[in-house]
């Protein structure tokens, strides 16, 4: 056992040292043309974007062709809903009329321009034209919909066991029971209390699957995978949102009374202790987006730039060497997604337990 | 000499002796009591976990400045 897992990972380790091999001999090929912008692959990876990428292959005749999923574009401008693929902006070429506007997608994002497809920038800031409200499908909305679909298909069949005679669990129930268990008991029945606990339960146990999920899919380089979801800070502000709305809205009295008439302070200490409190309202959600997109977005970054690096140096040698780091970089990382999923549903639990706890007199 | 990349610098060596100490602590509390250990793991794991956001709160802020 021991020799045939060691046999193993050697195997696996050539066979990325061997693709990074091919690799940097296609890339530094044409490397006199272009130098390699690790910045823009970079952000380009991080980013949202209104296709999805699917894999890029070399054609007979020696170019590079990529194949693109285009996602649906939605958006209202000027009071009318235009709907259409985001093929017809082919890559921020082509300028899109629609109505009596002109739409062009530049750097990701789409614009509302002239005939010309002018995109009006000062000196390095954002461009000046205006922007439809955009509430297309991009690749972060079709990836959030693929992980609810994988939750949905990993929960539904495990629940359905406990309709009838409960017995034995076997099966995809077997792998969930005992994290939901330990979901349960160790993170919502010890911070909120065994009175309250049914509540939260689902909203606790949702964000704690869905952002595991999701990062567990933003690691997986190529099609289904790819986009950064979790990195994204709209999506970790609006799950810090949910737990803010729902401390606030679940406050017990004594909890208000704890924030704007401190109990036991004389009155100008209370005076100046209310902006902290109101302060540390709103500090604690604001850390809760900020501590995941960061991790997430840090560590994409990390393994893109570490594979980066052959291309960099255009050095066939550094392959394994980097290979190797973004190899640790990975698994590192599948498991800080495990615990910033950890971390975020520990402390949304731990904020709604303060907020709901009622002092016993 | 970008003072963008020195506080980063820094910023790096205040999280590696806060996570550093964290598990100096746990190591320590492990060898005193092995029959807690998975306690004191979780409970290590959680603080660098919070420790460590702090550090990617100011790294956040200074590409945000620079």
């Amino acid at each position: 056992m021991q020799i045939r897992l060691r046999i193993t990972i050697y195997f696996i380790f050539l066979f990325f040292i061997s693709t990074a091999v091919s690799a940097s001999n296609e890339k530094s090929g044409n490397a006199e043309e272009k130098g390699f912008d690790a910045l823009s692959m970079i952000m380009h990876h991080i980013s949202d974007s209104h296709y999805w990428h699917i894999v890029s292959y070399e054609k007979p005749d020696g170019s590079e062709a990529d194949i693109y999923l285009p996602l649906p574009v939605i958006i209202i401008y000027d009071g009318s809903l235009y709907v259409f693929m985001s093929s017809e902006f082919n890559h921020g070429e082509a300028v899109v009329k629609k109505g009596n506007n002109y739409f062009k997608l530049y750097h990701d994002k789409i614009y509302v321009t002239n005939e010309t497809g002018d995109i009006k920038t000062d000196a390095e800031g954002p461009p000046e034209n205006l922007k439809p409200f955009d509430l297309s499908v991009t690749r972060n909305v079709a990836s959030m919909w693929m992980s609810v679909m994988i939750i949905l298909a990993l929960f539904i069949p495990a629940a359905r066991k406990y309709k009838g005679k409960p017995s034995m669990p076997t099966g995809i129930q077997s792998f969930i029971e005992p994290i939901i268990l330990f979901v349960r008991d160790d993170i919502v029945i010890e911070t909120i209390g065994e009175k309250k606990a049914d509540k939260f339960m689902p909203y606790i146990m949702t964000i704690f699957f869905f952002i595991w999920i999701n990062n567990i899919i933003g690691m997986i380089p190529f099609f289904p995978g790819g986009s950064n979801v979790s990195g994204n800070i709209a999506f970790t502000s609006i799950l810090a949102v949910f737990t803010f709305l729902l401390t606030n809205i679940n406050g017990s009295k004594t909890y208000w009374k704890d924030i704007f008439a401190t109990p036991g302070v004389p009155i100008p200490v209370r005076i100046i202790l209310i902006p902290i409190e109101v302060a540390s309202m709103f500090t604690k959600p604001f850390a809760l987006m900020i501590r995941l997109f960061a991790n997430i977005t840090a560590g994409h970054i990390i393994i893109l730039s570490l594979t980066s690096l052959i291309f960099v140096l255009k050095s066939l040698y550094i392959s394994p060497v980097s290979i190797g780091m973004s190899l640790f970089m990975d698994l590192l990382e599948i498991l800080v997604g495990l615990i910033q999923a950890y971390i975020f549903t520990l402390l949304s639990a731990l904020f709604i337990g303060m907020a709901v706890h009622e002092e016993e007199h | 000499m970008n003072l963008t990349t020195i506080g980063l610098g820094l910023i790096v060596i205040g999280a590696g002796i806060g996570i550093g100490s964290i598990g100096k602590g746990a190591m320590e509390a492990m060898g005193r009591q092995p029959e807690i250990l998975s306690k004191i793991q979780t409970a290590m794991i959680i603080a660098a976990a919070l420790v460590e956001g702090v550090a990617l709160f100011a790294i956040v802020l200074a590409w945000l400045i620079s």
